[in-house]
């Protein structure tokens, strides 16, 4: 019972020290290049915690990193690297705001729970190709969430172009029906875009975790992804547990995309290249060690220094620094075997003394 | 007295468990030592302590005189002492001497002499009588000759103190046969080797001397010409040990499990098993020999719907399960004890309370509607491990930590207890001690008495003799006789399972001997 507990600390701390190893190379960083780290870092605090605007910007970057982070997350937990969310994402989004602005006259309560759903659904099925082709023909999901993602950036953009273009190289604005702002939200943060979509990624979360814990579901996917020839020789259905789980990681996926249309845009722009969030999710979820708390901290870290830039930048550091910073971290975090193996010797001295 | 090896005093702890407590071991240059102990008595842990592997808590060791700090296999390997794993280490893709050579790679002039190594290679293997060609590809050769292999590989590397873990615990009678006599060789040629093994038998035939684990402590070290497989055996256990042998009343009832000219082809697509029948009964278990390799897999896969059958029927209880899915056969009642229990029988990184669902997971009490009872799962393994004296720290110890015997006791628990009609056992007591194969096969005849079928496939003949109430020979993916143990003896069985008839045998491809 003990040696559990012992384990579970171990496992939390691997990535905290990683953050502050990250940041500690980070500052030595800095002052080689002539800039002095407290400032920096004071200033980065200062601006996410003590500046209520940019505390709701910081969330707002969150929320989709979230519910990126949980799709890679959730995928990994069955052996399956989900690097297709960038795609569900994109579907996911151009769903929703389709969705929100065909129906604009439906009530609020309805339409907004629709979009989501639709979101998830156009989501869930981009990721569903991939994981049909990985369990029928045994295709590489990393090959083939590739590939996915480019048909949904160039797709999306013709769809836009053809049906749903307004000016600014956009689709119209979505109806106030199904906008997830609230002044409320955005009075007390200084007039940030704050808005509800941070519950919506923190049941995500919830949901997650209860899935992956709770449900004969989870307990399959996991095993598979620990050992697919036991699960097979278990009576599991291998093939039906890829695709299922490649669909549920691409709903998240889709209601990151609904996040960005529904909250923080209200309209889905013609991208010219990939948003990103997709790949940080996957950054999210080493970090945040495939568990649903840990996907919400990892994303409320990357926020937080995506935020920092600014402040940064006032300082005149070049925001590329805090790209290097990330990149530490997440260099640290994947070399967890030497952290970890750190931890144990300083257990085993204590442990003697 | 001068001792090559001398562990003194070594202690170390696991995560709730003491696994080595107190452990002095000493080795006699040139002689065969054995280590016997019960499964999770911690011989493999003090193992892998003089290899380096783990650190001890306490103790030390001296080599040859001198005490040394093993801190890595790589400072092992330095003081010659080299290791052949119970789970080999070789790519399957390399040759016999780029396996050797790995890590340790000849060089002249940057680049690899591997016509140098192939000479050295072939020099040790003709030297220790191994009988291993340089060239072959690894998953070319048999398995008794891939751990031929590891052991050239340790000599390769100058090791003159050899640990075997198991080593024949993967390994048919004649090629145990050869690894006994390969080891005389070494010692004969100066090498001093460390051999942990289940088999009294073979601790009898071997050893110079034995050194007794119960329960992380060194009981006794005793020279073997000394004493007899009995005092061993109550030695190891702390109790007197009976032999099994299925002795209830041969009683067979209705027909559960019936083959009809069944055929199945492997990945190379070949006929492996080839128009095979066989039945098995209620209330009897039938005894499968063979030599390795001859269709026992693939039958057995086909027979739970892991690999598809070409043709013909298989019929449970006459339900026809002909590539049936998995699960389906499972539910109607067929238990299945796989061969390798790595990788089909446990997921190693789940605890062991939730490889005792692992089956069973979806079904009430341990879910309903798709929602687990964590509760009732820990319940479950509880009574599990307690029924079937696994021993483990606790539920939540991932499988992975449990020693090889435990792991086995706990698949056997898990299978057992579902109580099907069919049971399946594939080498059910590789690896397990003397104690919990004395258990297994009370289980296995237990569940015979209450009217159960099972199917016993082994490489040991004593067990298959022991326990079969009838014994199906296969050869080239037929049966091509059935014995009754009471009329047959473990020569004619090794002849029979080399394709031999018997006077009077059967025609190929019927089931005979009724
Ligand atoms: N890495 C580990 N972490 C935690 N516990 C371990 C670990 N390795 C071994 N143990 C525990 O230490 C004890 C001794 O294990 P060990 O593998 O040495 O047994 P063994 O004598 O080799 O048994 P077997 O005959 O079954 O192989 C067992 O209770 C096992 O569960
Ligand atoms: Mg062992």
């Amino acid at each position: 019972m003990e040696t559990k507990r012992a384990n579970k600390w171990i496992n939390a701390l691997v990535p905290v020290i990683a953050v502050i190893l990250g940041l500690l190379v980070g500052a030595v960083i800095m002052v080689i290049s002539g800039y002095n780290p407290f400032e920096a870092y004071g200033s980065i605090f200062q601006m996410v915690f003590l500046t209520p605007y940019y505390a709701g910007e910081t969330i707002v970057t969150m929320i989709p990193l979230i519910l990126s982070g949980l799709s890679v997350a959730f995928a990994f937990r069955t052996g399956l690297f989900n690097i297709g969310v960038e795609g569900q994402l994109l579907v996911g989004w151009l769903a929703s705001v389709a969705f929100a602005i065909h129906f604009a006259d439906w009530p609020k309560l309805v339409l907004i729970p629709l979009c989501l759903l639709v979101a998830a659904l156009a989501g869930g099925l981009w990721g569903l190709i991939p994981g049909l082709l990985k369990a029928r023909f045994y295709v590489h999901e990393v090959i083939t969430t590739i590939m996915m993602n480019y048909i949904a950036l160039y797709s999306t953009n013709a769809i836009i172009r053809q049906f749903l273009y307004a000016d600014g190289e956009r689709t119209p604005l979505i109806p106030d029906s199904a906008s997830l702002s609230s002044n409320f939200l955005s009075n007390i943060t200084g007039g940030s875009r704050l808005h509800w979509g941070i519950l919506v990624a923190l049941l995500g979360a919830v949901i997650m975790w209860f899935l992956l814990w709770r449900t004969t579901l989870g307990y399959e996917l996991r095993a598979i992804g620990f050992n697919p020839d036991a699960s097979r020789y278990a009576g599991m259905n291998v093939a039906r547990n890829i695709i299922t789980s490649f669909a549920i990681a691409g709903g998240f996926a889709g209601v990151a995309g609904a996040m960005l249309g529904l909250g923080t845009y209200h309209y889905m722009s013609i991208n010219a290249s990939f948003t990103g969030i997709g790949f940080d999710g996957i950054a999210v979820a080493l970090l945040g060690v495939n568990t649903a708390p840990g996907v919400v901290i990892g994303a409320a870290l990357f926020a937080a220094l995506e935020t920092g830039e600014v402040s940064m930048q006032s300082l005149g550091i070049p925001n590329d620094l805090v790209e290097i910073i990330i990149a530490l971290i997440i260099f640290f975090v994947a070399s967890h075997y030497m952290i970890r193996w750190t931890l144990d010797r300083f257990k085993k001295g204590g442990a003697a003394r | 007295m001068s001792y090559v090896i001398e562990m003194r005093h070594i202690r170390k702890e696991f995560p709730g468990i003491v696994a080595n407590d107190d452990i002095t071991l000493q080795v006699k240059q040139g002689e065969i030592h054995a280590l016997l102990g019960e499964n999770g008595a911690g011989k493999s842990t003090l193992m892998n302590i003089l290899f380096g592997l783990y650190q001890p808590d306490a103790g030390e060791i001296v080599v040859k005189g001198r005490p040394v700090k093993i801190t890595s296999p790589n400072v092992a390997g330095e003081l010659g002492i080299g290791m052949v794993h119970q789970h080999f280490m070789l790519v399957d893709k390399f040759t016999v001497t780029e396996n050797i050579i790995l890590g340790a790679e000849p060089r002249s002039g940057g680049r690899i002499d591997i016509k140098t190594a192939r000479e050295k290679v072939r020099a040790l293997s003709e030297q220790y009588g191994l009988n291993v060609d340089p060239d072959k590809k690894i998953r070319d050769i048999s398995v008794g000759m891939q751990q031929r292999v590891e052991i050239l590989k340790t000599l390769y590397r100058g090791a003159d103190i050899l640990i075997f873990d198991e080593p024949t615990a993967v390994l048919t009678p004649h090629e145990i046969r050869e690894l006994i006599k390969i080891m005389k060789r070494l010692v004969q040629e100066g090498k001093s080797i460390i051999l942990i093994t289940h088999k009294l038998k073979e601790i009898m035939a071997v050893a110079d001397r034995c050194t007794v684990i119960r329960r992380g402590k060194a009981i006794a070290t005793v020279n073997v010409a000394e004493t007899n497989p009995t005092e061993l055996a109550s030695m190891m256990v702390g109790r007197d040990v009976a032999f099994t042998v299925n002795e209830e009343p041969y009683q067979p009832k209705e027909e559960v499990l019936k083959i009809v000219d069944l055929t199945v082809i492997d990945n190379r697509r070949v006929k492996v098993v080839d128009r095979l029948n066989l039945t098995v009964k209620a209330g009897e278990i039938v005894g499968i020999a063979g030599v390795d390799g001859n269709g026992q897999t693939e039958l057995i896969e086909a027979i739970t719907g892991l690999r598809k059958a070409e043709s013909g029927k298989i019929f449970l209880k006459n339900i026809d399960i002909t590539n049936k899915p998995v699960r389906k056969i499972i539910e109607l009642g067929v238990g299945h004890i796989p061969e390798d229990r790595h990788k089909h029988g446990l997921v190693l990184d789940f605890s062991i309370g939730d490889n005792m669902v692992l089956e069973t997971y979806y079904r009430p009490p341990f879910a309903r509607a798709g929602i687990m009872n964590h509760d009732k799962v820990r319940e479950h393994a509880r009574r599990l491990i307690g029924d079937y004296d696994v021993r483990t720290p606790s539920i939540d110890t991932p499988a992975r930590a449990l020693s090889g015997g435990n792991q086995q006791k706990a698949i056997i628990a898990r299978e057992i207890d579902r109580d099907p009609d069919l049971l399946i056992a594939s080498q059910p007591t590789r690896g397990l001690d003397i104690g919990a194969i004395e258990f297994i096969h009370k289980r296995l005849i237990e569940q015979r008495k209450k009217g159960k079928a099972i199917l016993l496939i082994s490489l040991e003949l004593d067990e298959i003799m022991n326990l079969s109430d009838r014994i199906a020979v296969i050869y080239n993916g037929k049966i091509i006789d059935m014995v009754k143990p009471s009329e047959t003896n473990e020569d004619e069985l090794g002849l029979l399972m080399t394709g031999h008839k018997r006077k009077g045998g059967a025609s190929h491809g019927n089931e005979a001997g009724e």
